[in-house]
């Protein structure tokens, strides 16, 4: 058992957390404004291919993730135009958002780098590892906290940030009020078309993030659909913290813990397939538990009328 | 003059909703303003709110012209509007709900301390309290109506357009509002009041303006006027005073006996009713809404299951069954609450007549689709149904219209025994009229009726018996022949029949 739960598993599980989270939080901002994003599988996944693709033409892992940042901010206004703009139905733009996005990291992938599959530099820098002054020096917890990426450290301020963006601030406020009962919003001069692109905006920002950390983070490289699955992670995580931030942290860190522990377990002779459900199980689970707190409540308000 | 509308027109394609309207508002004043459902009410008011502009004509304000385009434009003019169907968070508290889109701050950040108080302050120099930290969705209908008012004078505004105020409030909450709308008058405030029930508007107007298919067809004085006169000018003819044909009880249709509901509280909802509902006769239950009326409702037609007693409709025992087989045994039913029971707002007016009505028009699982249009169609026709196609969707017609649609469909089935919940609830005087000459005629064609109602003057018009609700009990039985208002008033609220 010493030998499961070590130091280690904690690092990882911080490691791996972070694109959940990430994408997680800009799932909430959505959900909040009433646009609930199902995209942001291909979001990530954009993130994770343009961050590539900007180390590789830059070299400078900095501008790698602000490449990342605007492409996906790119491919997210089309998410804002048709649903907001064009008011179509938010969940078939976002799964046509997810195949786009496959397809079109796939065949990027071909045109840039003229490989199939997976692509890999060794010469390519990947993001560095922060070590935190005074924290490293703590025993066991220095180990776990310290000598991350840049953006594990910027994950956990933006849940923070966020937090008291949306409860404490004005704009926040009418950030929340817009969601609730857009039509109400309308009437008392609110913009609410100009809030929910600044809330797709963000989410957008968020998933490029997310991306980068996935692809320059661990590894530095790209597979095909390398998000597997993390984008609906992070959707389900979205409605288990119940679109708050810290709720968010929350359910993201147990996602990130079983997805660690599946890995962890590999190394213990269970057999993968095997281990790689395990995340999923407890994301089922998780739903059952949930399955009538307050979100649903929520959800199924915001398709009652209002007028 | 503070408000001046000159010639307002505004047509949608084809239909044209205000036809060269003139309206006018002096400081102090309240003016209501009148008319059938769909007369145009509520484009006018939407106008001078920002929310539509108007094909042409021009609004004044202290005798300058303004541009509404927007709702913010009309706020910045200080006028406020508070609408029919609330707007209002219901997760956000009551302070957060007063002072949005104009919040106290410190930086950045949202005072929510400074929003309570300034809640109170308003509330006190009102005279309107509420408590600021209370959530919205916790609060009664009469304590939302007090949030929206009250937002609307956190705007600062002179001008207030109430559309349809009093439509969901209980008869104390309608007094207490008449009241504050009044000492905000006094205090000099101008107050639009959009309402069709008359009996209010004599009691609280200064002036009247009548509307009629787009158009005024009178300003009055209040006091030159009475609801007679009104009534004539809303509906464009003289109003029937229905006569009631003497009906003989025949055999009975439904039996309720020791009907009890014992809910989530520690009061029992419904506690041993036993009542009946004979052939030709129509049964009213009066009460203030709240008091068991919805339970017995919906334990009669099968959406709650009693925890004790037995319902028996034309010799079956249908306790506890399902919707579908009460209904097959001869129950059709006007629920009380049309939006969340009558109808679905995203179908069409035809498929929300056919709700009910499928079996009949179907062959081998097919629909009929002329055959359905042509049964709607006559509906629309019959009651006066003002919608745009048959194709509409049912939440672009006003509520009153909606009534119309559900009060024909039910009646449609032809049962030998009807719920009508409600039956007028938002419904003008003409549309009125129909549907009270409807419920007669099912009775003389020896239906059995049970009405629930709120309005008084409703149940002692139709009903043969009336039976008053008091907390989940019947606190008395009364003939309608001699019954007097007082006496079903003083039941209502708890007291014992006298004489």
């Amino acid at each position: 058992m010493d030998q499961l739960f070590d130091v280690s598993l904690f690092a990882s599980t911080l490691r791996l957390v972070t694109p959940i989270l990430l994408a997680a939080l800009g799932g909430a901002l959505c959900a909040r404004v009433g646009l609930f994003n199902v995209g942001l599988e291909g979001l990530v996944l954009m993130g994770a291919f343009s961050a590539i693709v900007g180390n590789h033409f830059t070299g400078n892992v900095f501008a790698a993730v602000i490449f990342a940042v605007i492409c996906t901010i790119i491919f997210s206004i089309l998410f804002g135009y048709m649903s907001i703009h064009l008011k179509a139905n938010v969940i078939v733009v976002g799964i046509a958002l997810n195949f786009l996005a496959l397809g079109l990291t796939t065949f990027s992938l071909r045109a840039v780098f003229d490989v199939k599959g997976a692509y890999y530099n060794k010469d390519m820098i990947g993001l560095p590892k922060w070590e935190i002054p005074l924290l490293q020096d703590i025993p066991w917890f220095g180990e776990a906290l310290s000598g991350h990426s840049p953006l594990v450290y910027l994950s956990i301020l933006l849940v923070i940030f966020l937090q008291l963006f949306l409860f404490k601030t004005v704009t926040g406020f009418r950030l929340l009020a817009a969601g609730e009962n857009p039509t109400a919003a309308k009437s008392l001069g609110i913009k609410v078309a100009r809030i929910q692109y600044g809330a797709v905006l963000m989410c957008s920002v968020l998933c490029g993030l997310a991306g980068a950390q996935l692809s320059l983070g661990n590894v530095t490289m790209f597979t095909e659909g390398m998000t597997s699955g993390r984008g609906f992670i992070a959707l389900v995580a979205t409605m288990l913290g119940q679109s708050n931030p810290l709720g968010v942290a929350a359910s993201s860190l147990l996602f990130g813990f079983m997805d660690a522990l599946s890995i962890r377990l590999q190394g213990f002779a269970m057999p993968t397939h095997f281990t790689m459900m395990l995340p999923y199980i407890v994301t089922i689970a998780a739903m059952l538990f949930f399955k009538d707190k307050n979100y649903m409540q929520e959800a199924r308000k915001s398709n009652e009328s209002s007028r | 003059m503070l408000l001046q509308m000159d010639s307002i027109t505004k047509s949608y394609g084809s239909v044209t909703a205000n036809s060269n309207v003139h309206f006018s508002l002096r400081k102090g004043e309240i003016h209501a303003l009148v008319g059938e459902n769909g007369a145009g009410k509520t484009t006018l008011m939407r106008i001078l709110y920002g929310m539509e502009s108007p094909t042409s004509g021009e609004i004044q304000l202290n005798g300058k012209p303004v541009s509404l385009g927007s709702p913010a434009d009309a706020i910045k003019h200080k006028i406020g509007m508070v609408h029919q169907h609330f707007m209002l968070f219901p997760t956000f508290t009551i302070a957060e709900n007063i002072v949005i889109g104009r919040e106290p701050s410190k930086g950045v950040g949202f005072d929510r301390k400074a929003a309570a108080a300034e809640t109170e302050r308003l509330g006190k120099q009102y005279g309107m309290l509420v408590d600021p930290w209370k959530k919205v969705a916790e609060c009664s209908l009469g304590m939302q109506q007090r949030v929206e008012i009250l937002k609307v004078l956190h705007q600062g505004a002179e001008v207030i357009i109430l559309d349809e105020p009093t439509g969901v409030l209980t008869p104390l909450e309608v007094k207490e509002l008449l009241i504050a709308i009044k000492g905000l008058a006094a205090q000099g405030k101008s107050f639009i009041l959009i309402s069709h029930k008359l009996q209010e508007i004599m009691e609280v107007a200064d002036r009247i303006t009548v509307l009629r298919d787009g158009k005024v067809t009178g300003t009055v004085e209040a006091k030159d006027t009475n609801v007679e006169d009104l009534s004539r000018l809303m509906v464009g003819r003289d109003l029937v005073h229905i006569s009631r044909n003497e009906t003989n009880r025949g055999k009975l249709v439904l039996e309720v006996s020791n009907l009890s509901v014992n809910g989530a509280g520690a009061k029992a909802l419904l506690r041993e009713i036993s009542f009946d509902v004979a052939e030709g006769e129509i049964v009213g239950i009066a009460g203030i809404s709240g008091n068991g009326q919805s339970e017995l409702i919906q334990s009669i037609s099968g959406l709650l299951k009693p925890d004790k007693g037995m319902i028996k409709l034309l010799d079956h025992d249908v306790t506890g069954a399902p919707v579908g087989a009460i209904r097959a045994c001869g129950l059709a039913h006007i629920p009380e609450d049309r939006y969340q029971w009558g109808v679905a707002k995203d179908a069409t007016v035809t498929e929300n007549g056919l709700m009910g009505h499928a079996r009949k028009h179907q062959k081998y699982g097919v629909l009929s689709g002329s055959g359905i249009r042509r049964m709607v169609g006559e509906w629309v026709t019959r009651f006066g149904i003002k919608t745009g196609s048959l194709s509409t969707k049912a939440q672009f017609l006003s509520g009153g219209n909606l009534q119309k649609l559900i009060v024909a469909r039910e009646l449609a089935q032809k049962t030998p025994f009807l719920i009508a919940a409600e039956p007028t609830r938002g419904v003008d005087v003409g549309a009125m009229e129909i549907i009270h000459g409807e419920l007669l005629n099912k009775r003389d064609e020896r239906g059995a009726i049970l009405l629930i109602s709120s309005e008084l003057t409703e149940i002692l018009k139709l009903s043969d018996r009336i039976l008053v609700m008091y907390e989940g009990q019947i606190a008395g039985e009364l003939d309608a022949s001699s019954a007097t208002e007082e006496q079903i008033s003083l039941l209502m609220a708890g007291g014992k029949a006298v004489g």
